[in-house]
């Protein structure tokens, strides 16, 4: 952490950049939030450890408005983001100076809440820096541990890998976390027959309070104006006619980011509910995957999207259908 | 608010047979902003259409609903009858009652309810639609034609005698196509060189006819009138111009083991060729895969004896790029591979060959010169079968479900040659069925029978074993009379099915014509307009379309050449006014529209725009009007919703499903 504010003074001082995006400790000690820093003053507050999971990648959209370079700080996951970002047009390489930070996988405050720790007052050991760590927590009930992997985020289980897809430098060592098959949770979700699909999607859906969190977290839903919040049709924070338009709000959702979604986990991550919402998206990306052949939004910025790219041997509709 | 007149067709009987027109007419009439509803045996007549223009007049409409047939057979015929009547046409939908409903349903009361949801939805739709008004376009007075085989040819000839200019392409060394490799042709038994090569140099010497052999179109931008098409002129590795066409090169070129394309590979030819002698140009190739000097470094034995100095080894692949008006698809067809018909041993047995194979056997200018003789061991057969529908008519995927409509005739042929040149050859035929309509066919196929001896059994072929001694023992049912046939054969010739050229996939996409699952390509109406696809300035030539022998081939050449010499006499065209549009406010800039447009039809700009009063510089999509067809791709592409088709409008779209779905 040290580190990355020394190097931020520097690019700071010297001109290169204007501003600094980053993260800064928030009111309780496991809830650290994205924050732009432009003085050496503000960087007091700067703070990087296992619990900043928040992916920092959308807000360079702001900061392409802004003028003159933004220093920005990417883990390896959040760099797929920045890169779908630059296909879209949506920020701008010229204005960002990336500095690919170190990361060995981030922390789910709810994962150490499961284990029965509850009463927390403050975490130690939540820097990520080495391997095997234990967490030690001290609670209103006296102090606890817990290793880090146990507490680590479900998206850090499916690592796609140390590698940041794009960088101006890098600061700190990375590790592939991964330990669980990506497409283990669709799989079964796909050896479900429907009716028991559709009771498992309602009851997770019916948890929803529609704070649109997950759309405001998403780097994939850039858009100017949602068309939930447009008047084009008449479907703006309307009240729910019945408890189906609440779910219609997620599958439009995942239609929409649909091929462009990089399986960042951050609807996950940020849903007060606990609704896995990743997994709609990442049917999507099993599908383009088995139809298409592999395809990982955001690895780099020439590769076209095959669901709006057409290749002679793609597959025919009648039979994707089929398929399912 | 519109004001909605809406008019329920009877069809006669194809309607009202099915639906309660009269109660569609009566709940229809209740639907917000209608406020005339009627219904008429025939809407399309004369005084259907004078009831409709009249209920405009009278009741000051702003927009109708016509429940009749599919949009694709009277819409423009009602918007016709709105604009005399002072209405903009694009004020009119059309609520398919008939192909969509009662021609598909039975149960009368189900139907009805049906066909007014499809009322309800049209209603829906005029209420949110807005007068639109067509542009102009220019049209090139050029025809671009594909593939030079017969239907190429023919559609060249008829379109350059019309006036116009025309460029043929071909991919292979030498127009002329399937029809230069048969011998002779059905039902007149005329050598098919001999009819076919004076069209051939006709082609090459009119004025208005640009030939590109050897060629192949790699890309097709534009629309109707105004297609911009790029063909890459592949290195033929000599010059044209100088090139005297006297064939020293191919005799001493020592690269002999090419197998020859045009014999169907029974034997070879040189690494610099003509795929054969009648060939059009009359230029060679050198094919650079087979050529010594181009995988060696070595050799230039071409160069030395050719005393023209055409031999150029460094040519390079040429892109032309022109303008079009119309093009004419005639890419042909090809046999189908055999490779998952065990049964019949083609893969094995030298002796086991297609009808087009011996074709060539019976050609002077074939690896046999003419001679009837086993490829094995060069003997004369004695005894020849003739199995039919080999993939076609096929029930299981190994096959085409389709008739391939030409082996019946060529069959007869073969046989009736073989017979009658060599009298001691037994000749059977065994057959699903003889399928033999059209002029002089049956009479054709009778003579084969009852002049030549030719023994047909009607079933099928179950398995061809070869033996060791060279014999194929053909085994078979003979369904009439019901036993199993057992014949010692020399020859086994295996009509197989025909299928398009698979270079057609590739052609249809850049076109945007369809196909269909066998790819054909699909007409724009399978009887009434048979030689168009359904895009617009796309026309069908030969066997493309649908399996033809060489009369309806040529028939349907002539008939693709006048409708494009139809489009080219046109100075300009009327634009459909249904295009794309981008909010400016919602556009995100992804460039997704710009990536999905098959024509080309978007830009990005930076430009400064007023958001809510916010001026800041953004880059947004704009489209070109003239070259946008209304697809729709990229409304479906964009992400936000800023990019919209009138008349299709994606709140239009919303409103007819909520419609339904009331």
């Amino acid at each position: 952490m040290q580190e990355l504010i020394r190097r931020g003074k520097e690019l700071l001082l010297e001109g290169t950049v204007k501003r600094i995006l980053g993260w800064k400790a928030g009111d309780l000690p496991y809830n650290p939030e994205p924050a732009f820093f432009e003085t050496e003053e503000e960087l007091k507050d700067f703070i990087y450890n296992g619990f900043c999971g928040a992916n920092l990648s959308k807000y360079m959209i702001e900061a392409a408005r802004m003028e003159g370079k933004t220093l920005v700080f990417l883990k390896p996951c959040d760099t797929y983001s920045f890169n779908q970002l630059l296909k879209e047009h949506r920020v701008e390489r010229e204005k960002a100076y990336i500095i690919g930070v170190g990361c060995r996988g981030k922390l789910d405050i709810e994962k150490i809440r499961s284990q029965g720790i509850q009463g927390i007052l403050g975490i130690e050991g939540a820097e990520g820096d080495s391997e095997g760590e234990i967490l030690k927590i001290r609670t209103l009930y006296g102090d606890r541990t817990c290793s880090y992997s146990s507490a680590m985020l479900e998206r850090c289980h499916v690592c796609r890998g140390k590698e940041h897809r794009i960088y101006d430098e890098k600061i700190g060592e990375s590790a592939d976390t991964r330990d669980r098959d990506r497409f283990g949770e669709v799989e079964k979700l796909e050896a479900m027959s429907p009716e028991e699909r559709f009771a498992f999607f309602k009851e997770e859906l019916g948890k929803c309070i529609r704070c649109n969190a997950c759309r405001n977290v998403c780097p994939a839903c850039s858009c100017r104006k949602c068309v939930f919040d447009g008047n084009q049709f008449d479907s703006a924070q309307k009240a729910n006619a019945d408890a189906f338009e609440e779910k219609m709000f997620h599958i439009i959702r995942a239609f929409h980011v649909a091929g462009r979604c990089t399986d960042c986990g951050e609807c996950s991550r940020v849903c007060p509910q606990g609704i896995p919402l990743h997994l709609f998206n990442r049917k999507f990306i099993l599908d383009i995957n088995r139809f298409y052949g592999e395809y990982q939004a955001g690895e780099d910025i020439e590769k076209p999207c095959p669901l709006t790219d057409y290749a002679p041997e793609d597959i025919e509709p009648g039979e994707a259908a089929e398929r399912g | 608010m519109q004001r909605i007149g809406v008019f329920v067709c009877h069809c006669g009987s194809n309607i009202a047979a099915t639906v309660d027109v009269k109660k569609v007419a009566e709940l229809l009439r209740v639907e917000p902003g209608v406020v005339h509803s009627e219904d008429y045996p025939y809407m399309c007549s004369e005084a259907g259409q004078s009831k409709i223009a009249e209920a405009i007049r009278e009741k000051n409409l702003t927009g109708i609903v016509v429940c009749s047939c599919s949009p694709r057979m009277h819409e423009a015929t009602f918007r016709k009858t709105a604009e005399r009547a002072g209405l903009n046409p694009y004020m009119v939908e059309i609520a398919n009652i008939r192909e969509q409903c009662s021609w598909i349903h039975k149960d009368k009361e189900e139907a009805t309810k049906k066909a007014v949801i499809l009322g309800r939805a049209a209603v829906a739709k005029v209420n949110l639609d807005t007068p639109l008004k067509p542009g102009e376009s220019l049209v090139t007075k050029r025809a671009l034609v594909i593939g030079g085989g017969i239907a190429g040819i023919q559609t060249a000839l008829d379109i350059a005698d019309a006036g116009y200019e025309v460029d043929l392409v071909e991919k292979t060394p030498s127009i002329g196509g399937r029809m230069a490799q048969l011998d002779k042709t059905f039902p007149t038994l005329d050598c098919s060189a001999c009819i076919l090569t004076p069209k051939m140099v006709d082609a090459a010497a009119h004025e208005k006819i640009t030939l590109y052999t050897y060629s192949e179109v790699e890309k097709v931008s534009g629309f109707v009138g105004n297609f911009t098409v790029e063909i890459r002129k592949k290195a033929r590795s000599v010059d044209m111009s100088k090139c005297t066409g006297c064939g020293l090169c191919q005799e001493k070129c020592p690269s002999r083991k090419a197998p020859s394309e045009f014999n169907r590979g029974l034997n070879t030819r040189s690494a610099i060729y003509t795929p054969f002698a009648q060939a059009i140009p009359n230029v060679p190739v050198i094919d650079r895969e087979h050529c010594i000097k181009f995988k060696t470094g070595k050799c230039g034995v071409c160069a030395k004896v050719c005393q023209a100095g055409a031999i150029d080894y460094e040519q390079k692949d040429e892109i032309i790029t022109r303008k079009y008006g119309a093009i004419v698809v005639a890419t042909g067809f090809d046999m189908i591979r055999l490779d998952a018909y065990d049964e019949y041993d083609y893969s094995q047995s030298p002796d086991v060959i297609t009808s087009l194979e011996l074709e060539r056997i019976m050609n002077a200018a074939g690896p046999t010169q003419g001679h009837l003789e086993r490829l094995s061991d060069g003997k004369a057969p004695k005894e020849i079968v003739f199995v039919q529908c080999v993939g076609s008519r096929c029930a299981d995927r190994r096959g085409k479900s389709y008739c391939s409509k030409i082996c019946c005739m060529y069959t007869a042929k073969h046989a009736m040659l073989i017979r009658d040149k060599y009298p001691d050859v037994k000749v059977t035929v065994f057959y699903i069925d003889v399928r033999t309509p059209g002029k002089n066919f049956d009479e054709f196929y009778r003579r084969a029978v009852e002049e030549y001896g030719v023994n047909y059994i009607k079933g099928q072929v179950g398995k061809v074993i070869p033996r060791p001694d060279g014999k194929l023992m053909v085994q078979g049912s003979d369904l009439l009379d019901n036993r199993q046939v057992l014949i010692e054969a020399d020859m086994v010739v295996l009509a197989a099915a025909i299928e398009p050229d698979p270079s057609v996939r590739e052609i249809a996409t850049m076109l945007t014509a369809s196909i269909d699952t066998n790819n054909f390509l699909t007409e724009a109406h399978p009887k009434l307009r048979p030689v168009e696809s359904p895009t617009a300035g796309i026309f069908l030539s030969g066997v493309c379309q649908g399996p033809k022998d060489i009369p309806e081939t040529v028939s349907q050449a002539g008939a693709a050449a006048i409708k494009a010499v139809g489009l080219l006499a046109k100075d300009r065209l009327l634009t459909n006014p249904c295009t794309a549009a981008a909010d400016e406010l919602l556009c995100n800039g992804c460039s997704s529209c710009e990536n999905v447009c098959p024509y080309g039809a978007i830009q990005y700009v930076e430009k400064v725009v007023n958001d809510h009063g916010i001026r800041e510089s953004r880059r947004v999509a704009q489209v070109n009007g003239a070259l946008c067809q209304g697809c729709g791709a990229c409304t479906v592409a964009c992400p936000s919703g800023a990019m919209d088709l009138q008349g299709f409008s994606n709140r239009q779209i919303i409103a007819e499903v909520d419609a339904v779905c009331r």
